[in-house]
């Protein structure tokens, strides 16, 4: 005996059929889909939608953006991020791509390696960030007192200078988060068939023509995506600023994620909300495209 | 034994010039806290690679909270574990119950609901923390757990939901279809067949939404204030607060507080790699 589809299956939405009234629309699945969604849209409404739209209505005054253009501070954060994110991910995915090469190698100590790789990933940020700012605090780190060791002289000031604590910032970002990279491009390596670089070893392909024309072909998307989405998440990275340089020496170091909550400690709520809105246009696009990618 | 070829042996030491760096730079961080929380006091800043008389004196203080900055500790703990319980549990009914909706019972509007988290997933929680914590005071929730718990849910929900979306779309229908033929509700559809085929699914996200809450650091120093209700991070964070802040009993405090965590990733190791991040990028 054959049932049709039809007659086990849940009905099909509504726009497959005529229109009916609503009562005869909302089927037992329907109403219970409805009750078990519920939670999570009571949760978007009041976490997600309310402060959104509450944070927009105290970013409303145009003088807050006059007042946030004029500020010295907020320029030199969009700096700092732009330098943050062009410089810092591209280098980290850059690692991280020639990482997953060396990663793949099948050698047990390099099994054992990429164990240990994946630490800075799995422990908390906050507890290496405040060993990191140890290390190079000036009078007691051990890296200064390792310089004055060997040459007698006294280290530099690490994250009292601006450029150095901004670089010492986006190498712990790195440190954090390159394992991550690495291990996705990895599985993106690992994807490829092996019989590729057999026939290219055959031919005699060199190493560079191996990964110009069977790695990089496979894996450009891969890296694309991964690339926009470390760019996301590294705008919003506060704990590798705010906890290695606080947004000092004289609120330098900056980025846009920590830069709303200096405003809130400074009590200029407006402002803060409005440095808020300005890093949209950087963070919009972005998640535009992401959005696509995955909603495919 | 098979002598190996000069060119293997070239291979073998480019491997070793690219491992051992690499081995140096990821483990310094950690070793360097490592070693501040063995070492007493004086040895601590001596920049050596091993401390004269390693020490668990400092453990020992941290435990029976022997320091100032330290006499919280156990509740702070207790918070944090309270804490990230909490939110794995409360994102794992809301997710799960979300994720059957949309992708078994294909609820109208699923779709769109499905697009909204995957929004929230994407904008970066640094930007939503001063709105989030504006909002938690007019609810009156300040310096209550409740407003980390709930902040957290807010934040892992999207991504818990659309990995058990994509995970559960992969599971035959004809499994739905036999059960509603037996005369199942959607209710014992879920509590029977959903809930026992999604468990690896579900021990992953669990696992994902108690490690964000337990790390979390910026909302947890946002929403809660008073010594007693802090998370041991932010308790971690007040450490900078003071010039003469203990480094080393600060550093064992981190190394206590990184530990579970650590535990738990690698022991989820193949679900964590495999199941969640497999996801993210998919390209």
């Amino acid at each position: 005996m054959v049932y049709s589809m039809a007659t086990i299956t849940y009905p099909a939405p509504a726009d497959t059929l005529p229109r009916r009234p609503w009562s005869a629309r909302l089927t037992t699945p329907q109403v219970w889909g409805i009750v078990m969604l519920a939670p999570y849209l009571l949760v978007f409404a009041a976490f997600v939608v309310y402060p959104i739209g509450y944070g927009l209505w105290l970013a409303r005054h145009p003088a807050s953006y006059v007042a946030l253009y004029n500020d010295p501070v907020f320029a030199r954060a969009v700096v700092n991020t732009l330098i943050f994110l062009i410089v810092g991910i591209n280098l980290k995915m850059l690692v991280a791509l020639f990482l997953s090469g060396f990663f793949v190698q099948s050698r047990t100590w390099i099994r054992w390696l990429s164990v240990l790789f994946i630490l800075p990933w799995a422990v908390p940020s906050i507890p290496t960030i405040l060993s990191v700012r140890f290390m190079f605090n000036p009078e007691w780190g051990v890296i200064n007192n390792l310089i004055f060791k060997f040459t007698g002289e006294d280290g530099p000031n690490w994250l009292n200078d601006p450029a150095m604590g901004l670089t010492l910032a986006i190498l712990v970002h790195i440190w954090k988060s390159l394992p991550f990279w690495t291990l996705i491009l990895m599985t993106g390596r690992l994807a490829i068939s092996t019989d590729m670089f057999e026939a290219a070893d055959v031919d005699g392909a060199s190493w560079w023509q191996k990964f110009r024309f069977i790695t990089w072909p496979s894996m450009q998307t891969l890296y694309l995506t991964c690339t926009l989405l470390s760019m996301i998440w590294t705008l919003g990275d506060f704990n590798s600023v705010y906890l290695l340089t606080g947004g000092g020496p004289a609120d330098l170091t900056h980025v846009l994620s920590t830069l709303g909550i200096r405003y809130l400690r400074l009590d200029q709520l407006d402002m803060s909300m409005a440095s808020i809105v300005c890093a949209m246009p950087l963070v919009l696009p972005l998640v535009y495209f992401m959005m696509k990618r995955l909603s495919r | 034994m098979r002598v190996p070829t000069l060119r293997e042996v070239g291979t073998e030491a480019r491997l070793l010039l690219i491992g051992i760096p690499v081995l140096i730079w990821t483990l310094i961080p950690i070793y360097h806290m490592f070693l501040f929380a063995i070492s007493p006091k004086q040895d601590a800043f001596a920049g050596k690679l091993w401390p004269d008389h390693p020490t668990l004196n400092n453990f020992r203080i941290v435990f029976n909270q022997q320091h100032y900055f330290l006499r919280d500790f156990w509740a702070q703990f207790l918070n944090s574990v309270v804490i990230a319980v909490a939110v794995g549990a409360l994102t794992l009914v809301i997710a799960t119950s979300a994720a059957f909706a949309i992708s078994r019972l294909r609820v109208r509007g699923g779709r769109t609901v499905m697009n909204m988290a995957l929004f929230t997933y994407f904008i970066p929680a640094a930007f939503l923390a001063v709105p989030m914590y504006r909002t938690m005071g007019n609810y009156g929730l300040l310096n209550n757990h409740w407003s980390l718990i709930l902040a957290m849910v807010t934040i892992a929900s999207p991504y818990a939901i659309w990995v058990l979306k994509q995970a559960s779309d992969k599971l035959p229908l004809e499994l739905d279809e036999a059960a509603i033929m037996d005369g199942a509700t959607p209710l014992q559809l879920f509590r029977m067949v959903y809930v026992p085929l999604m468990l690896p699914s579900l021990v992953a996200i669990g696992t994902y939404a108690l490690l964000l809450a337990w790390n979390e650091y910026l909302y947890a120093f946002l929403l809660l204030s008073k010594d007693t209700e802090i998370t041991l991070p932010v308790a971690l964070g007040n450490f900078l607060a003071a010039d003469d802040s203990p480094w080393e009993l600060l550093m064992t405090t981190g190394f206590i507080y990184a530990l579970p965590p650590a535990a738990v990733y690698y022991a989820f190791r193949r679900y964590m790699v495999g199941g969640l991040t497999a996801g993210a990028v998919k390209s």
